[in-house]
């Protein structure tokens, strides 16, 4: 143990000799570590964040898709597959609390995209045709107006509700309630306008006009199908059974014996973080991956100035063998300078990407986000190991070189 | 008997070419001694002393050190020889530049099992023996070549070893200093050191009691000296 304290108290004497060289090398280390901090804590940060606004929505909701799909892997529409095998009144037996008694609400939607006008002012934007249930299932509000009722989605009546985005860029400050709008050459009376909700989970959810189902799918998409319904339960503990009245409920419809012929997908709120966890762990591990390549540039800096280091120090070496040194005892001594750059480096860089990641975080709080300032000490721990490992690895070479020295040959050079 | 050597050679082979520096030497050194080893450049006294001194291996031959023969010794326990047994002074001195005084003469200690709390006043005590006390926080390299000269004296005294070796230590001084290295080696010797030195002037070589000539790596000369050169201020090194 007081070996090891005299070699480092010996490795800082050098390095010390040459600080501006030292703190050049060890700059390599200091950014490499610090990248992939900050990678790490702005990667757990942006996933907190996501993680919250999913969660933000209800992690009460199932979701129907059209088409099977495996639980864990992406649902078949996602991949542009349009699969026509749900219907609106699929989406209304399942609202029907004699089948499926834990779902206190349902929302089915018919969706597309499409230019809509407002005399000289036009946008390209979503058409979610949709059912009275939107407001109760997806906690959707009204800002001004009314959203459509329940007979209303049947009939092909063309009115519209505008998602705050939408009201902006068509109208700006001026009313839009009363106002016709074209959609698709169609004219639309808007009645109503959303409340500013935000984009959550990659959904912008003030991007969208709101139709009722029936007048989206005949008269704008000309399809007959829905793309995906909606249900709330009632608690979170009925989740599991509720999944499974709907499977049952649908498998009936839809004439389904066996469960690998489904032609519909379930999927709950829980099930969806678990896919973004998965996603966006697989990112940030792969963001941090790349910044830990620095690392190994930093390495062969080290390596490099350390062989010069022992050629400049020849006889330096040549006297310590001289009066004692073993071949460890130098092996020892230039093995720690470079696990001191190094871990030094390291410890520079860890305390540089917390700042800022600190920083990152505030910054993302004073806009209104909500980003948790993560440090998992295991990244701490990984930081500082892979630095001991850079220093260890890279230096290894150049000390070997040093204590293999003749120290007759190391006295005598110039 | 301090150092038994018989029959001693060393060859070099490299790229098939075979040098023989030392042709079977046989000689003795008690405790005590002050022996130059005095020769011409290239006459092998350098290779005998890197020997005597393991730094370096005979190709063959016997070595007995106190009565040891270290020929059969690994590389790690040469060095622990060399850190205990025997203190080295260069012609070029090789202290650490930028390197305070003190700490240059504890080096060898950072090699040896002396105990901490006795190496600082063990410094000192060497240092003080050769009349650096005054500059002892100084970097080396503020140091004039006699000084620096003393503080490697100082440094090759610090384990307190059997032998000290002196390779051409006037070699790079004036008169005026070497004058003063050579009063410090015969000091030295006067307390009982054994002090073996390397030397190509016949004039320096003088100064020992006992002078070993060499030439084309045999012995050529071994005899005590007469008239002994006493190293005293004002005289004149030449």
């Amino acid at each position: 143990m007081l070996a090891v304290v005299s070699c480092f108290k010996t490795a800082s004497q050098a390095l010390l000799l040459n600080k501006l060289r030292s703190f050049l090398t060890m700059l390599g280390i200091v950014i490499g570590v610090a990248a992939v901090i900050i990678i790490i804590s702005v990667g757990a940060g942006a996933q907190s964040l996501i993680l919250a606004q999913v969660k933000s929505l209800g992690t009460n909701l199932i979701g129907v898709l059209p088409g099977k799909s495996e639980e864990t892997g992406p649902p078949a529409s996602v991949m542009g597959i349009v699969i026509t095998t749900l219907t609106y009144d699929d989406a209304m037996a399942l609202a029907d609390k004699n089948n499926t008694p834990y779902i206190t609400s349902v929302v089915a939607y018919a969706k597309g995209v499409a230019t809509v006008n407002w005399r000289d002012h036009s946008v390209d934007t979503n058409i979610s045709g949709t059912t009275n249930g939107y407001l109760e299932t997806e906690n959707g509000e009204v800002e001004v107006g009314r959203f459509f009722n329940k007979d209303e989605e049947k009939s092909l009546v063309k009115i519209a509700v505008l998602g705050s985005q939408v009201k902006k860029d068509l109208f700006g400050e001026s009313d839009a309630v009363g106002q016709k709008i074209k959609i698709k050459k169609e004219a639309f009376e808007v009645i109503g306008v959303m409340k500013k909700r935000g984009t959550v989970a990659f959904q912008n959810y003030d991007d969208q006009i709101f139709v009722p189902i029936s007048t989206a799918q005949k008269l704008l998409l000309g399809v007959d199908h829905i793309n995906l319904i909606r249900a709330k339960i009632d608690h979170e503990e009925h989740i599991d059974q509720a999944i499974a009245d709907v499977k049952r409920v649908l498998r009936e419809r839809h004439d389904i014996t066996n469960p690998a012929d489904d032609d519909f997908s379930v999927r709950s709120a829980a099930q969806a973080l678990d896919v973004i966890t998965q996603i966006t762990n697989a990112l940030k591990y792969f963001l941090a991956a790349i910044a830990a390549l620095s690392l190994v540039v930093g390495g062969i800096g080290i390596m490099n100035i350390m062989l010069i280091a022992v050629t400049e120090r020849t006889r330096e070496i040549g006297l310590r063998k001289a009066i004692g040194a073993t071949n460890k005892n130098i092996l020892s001594q230039f093995l720690a300078e470079a696990i001191s750059i190094t871990l030094i480096g390291g410890i520079l860089g860890m305390v540089l990407g917390v700042l800022i990641s600190l920083f990152i975080s505030t910054g993302a709080h004073l806009l209104s986000y909500e980003w948790d300032f993560i440090i998992s000490p295991a990244s701490i721990v990984l930081a500082l190991s892979i630095s001991f490992l850079v220093g260890l690895v890279f230096g290894t070479y150049p000390a070997r070189r040093a204590s293999h020295l003749d120290p007759i040959e190391a006295l005598r050079y110039e | 008997m301090l150092i038994s050597v018989s029959n001693l050679k060393k060859i070099y082979v490299s790229d098939e070419v075979v040098t023989k520096v030392l042709h079977g030497l046989t000689l003795n050194i008690e405790s005590g001694e002050f022996v130059s080893i005095m020769g011409p450049s290239g006459s092998g006294k350098s290779t005998l002393m890197h020997i005597l001194g393991f730094l370096d291996k005979p190709s063959s031959g016997k070595y007995y050190f106190e009565g040891q023969d270290v020929t059969k010794l690994e590389d790690e326990q040469l060095a622990l020889l060399r850190n205990g047994k025997v203190g080295f002074v260069f012609q070029t001195f090789n202290l650490l530049p930028r390197t305070s005084v003190f700490d240059n003469v504890k080096l060898p200690l950072l090699y040896s099992k002396m105990p901490d709390e006795e190496k600082d006043e063990r410094v000192k005590k060497v240092i003080n023996a050769v009349d650096m006390s005054h500059r002892e926080n100084y970097f080396s390299n503020q140091l004039s070549g006699g000084e620096q000269q003393r503080v490697a004296i100082a440094r090759a005294l610090v384990n307190n070893p059997a032998i000290i070796f002196a390779d051409e230590p006037t070699g790079n001084l004036d008169s005026v200093s070497g004058v003063q290295i050579m009063k410090i080696l015969q000091k030295l010797n006067d307390q009982g050191k054994t002090i073996i030195l390397v030397t190509h002037e016949i004039y320096t070589s003088e100064h020992a009691k006992r002078i070993i000539k060499i030439k084309d790596g045999r012995i050529v000369g071994d005899e005590p000296v007469m008239n002994r050169r006493i190293a005293t201020d004002g005289e004149i090194l030449k």
